[in-house]
């Protein structure tokens, strides 16, 4: 494994009762760059993502994040530095934009300057106006509340980004704005961002690295480009023919 | 995370009980008063207040435990030493007290008490029995005067009181020696009277130096076939008590007739007299001076009420704690959770009375039983809100909350708890408005309240007083729902109050 890797995973394979998600996955995942991670649903890429901040265990083989194994105990100090969005921006709705982005500095005890300058940061980014901070998740639309959410998880300024399908109930237009708007941030700050999504254009504009997963296993992976110019399975190649 | 809760959880209610009952405890000896009881209905008050003033006049500091729902609470509470003195009935000793068959004379009944140490001393002087009495019109036109007619006339509406179905002997002994085969319908003795005199029931029982048998002009059947026992009233008390004590309530003795005992009775429930001014007038008649001490009824009010929210206070603040910390402890067991919902709503089926009389074995009389029985029935509204709304909790808010990096402490702390924030005070709103309404019981066990004028004017069939009591617990229910909204508005953002499960209003 290269020393810039974010994640190595050797042998890896999860089972639930007598069946498995996947097994043998072997991945070494570049950092500071966009991992897109397509399949279509029940292919393991979730999972995945679970064993990565270690909501789930392996059952099989390793796996090490940023260099060490996930740990066993003090998750909450390893899951903050892996910035989380969702599907349907899961902002809580009884804090404002305010409290819901700032919630984890405010519980590391960062200064109110501090978390103050990096929400005002990550606002003006996601080209969010300021005059939202004081507004609960209902008064904002779709969009607004995706951004919020994405801010949420870069606040801390994590080295690596979980995104499971956060892009994914938006409509085109602005799914369009958000994604040129994570590209750049992205950039900005070298985040190793993991992204699970079933669409594969988001996944081919957005990473710099891909991983194909279906039935239980990892098809192809490889860096975008490459993977796109040379699909090598039955599978992928129609996956990149029908959609792009 | 699960155990430290719950070790939490033990530990506050044991020191939450021990705190109780340790205020309590040392507020009842501060001065080492001797504590009078009383029955609730108006004669038992009236002794109650000749012997305490007895007692103050001998300089003794008195505290009045009057207004004590029933023979068992006076008694156990005699037994447990929550009361020192109060009036009682040799009958009633004889058949309820001792379970004896037959009438026992003074030195029998006194015989078989001492290894109880208790001791009766002697007779008052009138014997207050029970009676049979029926309207004046009923009995003129179907020509009734003993006892020994009533077989015949099964057609009459009879109700009477529940202590007098049951008890060996009342109804039991008239079906036996009177031939009765039908049995009467129960009343709350305070209202028999009332519907006695509108004409709605025919027949009751009465005692026999009730004021109110002459007010209503209602006739007492003869009991040609002598079955009630003799109701000799007299002082029962601890036998541990002092011999001057027991010397100074024994001034009492042979000194009150039955007539003189019906007019002391009709003074207090027609005459508008004091319990105080009654028993000042006798107790000045056979000597002795003494200043009649008069609560007003304002300050009356607000020591009432002060109490009523003391007890109902202390209960709610108690159960709201344990009651979350409960909650918190089980939510995410399914089997638990559902199992201590179900416990909690069983201790609500028990009927508040029942409830508040089976603290006494427990707690004695007073505010601790009292504020335990609140606390019993605070607990099922606020543990049923809690318990749902965070076991159903928006699953992809925990999953977020999760994979962010907060704790359990911190997901409790951030999101479950403030989510459920709406449902959680809607419960401990439910749990307050029934507290407050129940409290007003917790003067038939000598707690206090709102429920003391309401007791004593149904001792005294006197509609005033009994409002003077409802009128500001009601007031105290609709002024608690008002600041409970306050909180909520302070509490909860406007857009979130319609997302809790629905509260549970009863």
């Amino acid at each position: 494994m290269s020393s810039e890797d974010f994640l190595e995973a050797r042998n890896l394979g999860k089972c639930f009762g007598e069946r498995w998600v996947f097994r043998d996955v072997n991945l070494a995942l570049p950092a500071a760059q966009t991992v897109a991670i397509i399949g279509e649903s029940g292919s393991g890429k979730t999972t995945l993502l679970q064993l990565v901040n270690g909501v789930l265990r392996p059952d099989e083989g390793s796996l090490t994040v940023m260099g060490l194994p996930v740990p066993e105990t003090s998750l909450e100090s390893f899951r903050r530095k892996l910035g989380y969005a969702v599907q349907g921006a899961g902002l809580f709705p009884h804090m404002t934009v305010y409290e819901n982005v700032t919630l984890l500095a405010r519980l590391e005890s960062w200064t109110k300057e501090r978390f103050e300058a990096r929400l005002h940061e990550l606002m003006q980014f996601m080209n969010l106006e300021p005059e939202l901070t004081d507004r609960y998740p209902y008064q904002l639309s779709g969009g607004q509340q995706h951004r919020v959410s994405l801010c949420r998880a870069l606040m801390l300024q994590p080295p690596a980004l979980l995104l499971d399908e956060p892009f994914s109930a938006i409509d085109p237009i602005t799914r369009t704005e958000i994604h040129s708007e994570f590209k750049n941030l992205q950039e900005k700050e070298q985040v190793s961002a993991l992204l699970v999504t079933h669409d594969v254009r988001e996944a081919v504009h957005l990473s710099h690295y891909l991983v194909v997963m279906a039935n239980g296993a990892v098809v192809q992976h490889g860096s975008t480009d490459s993977v796109v110019a040379s699909p090598e399975s039955e599978y992928v190649k129609p996956l990149f023919e029908k959609h792009l | 995370m699960n155990s430290v809760v719950q070790r939490g959880c033990c530990a506050l209610l044991t020191s939450f009980l021990v705190l109780a009952s340790d205020a309590y405890a040392s507020d009842g000896t501060v001065e080492d008063p001797i504590i009078v009881g009383s029955k609730n209905f108006n004669e038992s008050y009236i002794l109650g207040e000749l012997v305490s003033s007895l007692l103050e006049h001998d300089g003794y500091v008195v505290d009045r435990r009057f207004g004590l729902g029933g023979t068992k609470i006076c008694y156990d509470a005699l037994v447990k030493d929550e009361i020192d003195v109060y009036v009682e009935y040799t009958g009633t000793v004889s058949q309820s007290i001792l379970e004896q068959e037959r009438d026992l004379s003074l030195p029998e009944i006194n015989s078989l008490l001492a290894e109880r140490g208790i001791e009766m001393l002697d007779e008052l002087g009138f014997n207050n029995t029970y009676a049979i009495a029926v309207r004046h019109a009923v009995a003129e036109e179907r020509g009734l005067s003993k006892l020994s007619q009533i077989s015949q006339h099964s057609d009459l509406r009879v109700f009477v009181s529940h202590e007098f179905i049951e008890r060996a002997d009342g109804w039991p002994a008239l079906q036996q020696v009177y031939e009765v085969d039908w049995l009467p319908q129960g009343i709350e003795h305070a209202l028999a009277y009332r519907a006695m005199s509108e004409g709605t029931i025919d027949v009751t029982d009465a005692y026999s130096t009730d004021a109110e048998l002459v007010f209503h002009d209602l006739v007492v059947l003869e009991d040609d076939r002598a079955m009630f026992p003799r109701y000799l009233a007299a002082p029962l008390l601890r036998s541990d008590l002092d011999d001057a004590i027991k010397a100074t309530i024994n001034r009492m003795a042979g000194r009150i007739d039955d007539e003189l005992m019906s007019s002391m009775n009709s003074e207090v429930v027609y005459g508008e007299k004091s319990f105080g001014e009654v028993s000042a007038k006798f107790l000045h008649s056979i000597g002795i001076r003494v200043r009649i001490v008069e609560a007003q009824r304002g300050t009356e009010l607000v020591r009432n009420t002060l109490r009523h929210l003391e007890l109902t206070g202390i209960a709610l603040l108690s159960a709201t704690i344990i009651a979350l910390l409960i909650s918190l402890a089980v939510y995410r067991i399914v089997w638990l959770a559902r199992t201590v919902v179900y416990v909690a709503g069983l201790l609500q089926t028990i009927p508040s009375i029942a409830l508040l009389a089976l603290m006494i074995p427990l707690f004695g009389i007073g505010m601790v039983p009292a504020i335990m029985a609140l606390f019993l029935y605070s607990l099922l509204p606020i543990i049923r809100n809690c318990v749902t709304a965070l076991s159903t909790s928006d699953p992809m808010l925990i999953r977020v909350a999760e994979g962010m990096g907060l704790s359990g402490f911190e997901r409790l702390r951030y999101v479950l708890v403030p989510l459920a924030m709406p449902s959680i005070i809607a419960g401990i709103r439910t749990s307050a408005v029934i507290c407050i309404g129940t409290a007003t019981l917790a003067a038939f066990i000598g707690a206090g309240g709102l429920g003391d004028p309401i007791v004593t004017g149904l001792a005294l069939n006197d509609t005033g007083l009994i409002l003077f009591g409802a009128i500001p617990a009601a007031l105290l229910a609709i002024v608690t729902e008002l600041v409970f909204e306050a909180i909520e508005r302070f509490l909860v953002p406007g857009h979130l109050k319609v997302l809790g499960p629905a509260s549970t209003q009863p």
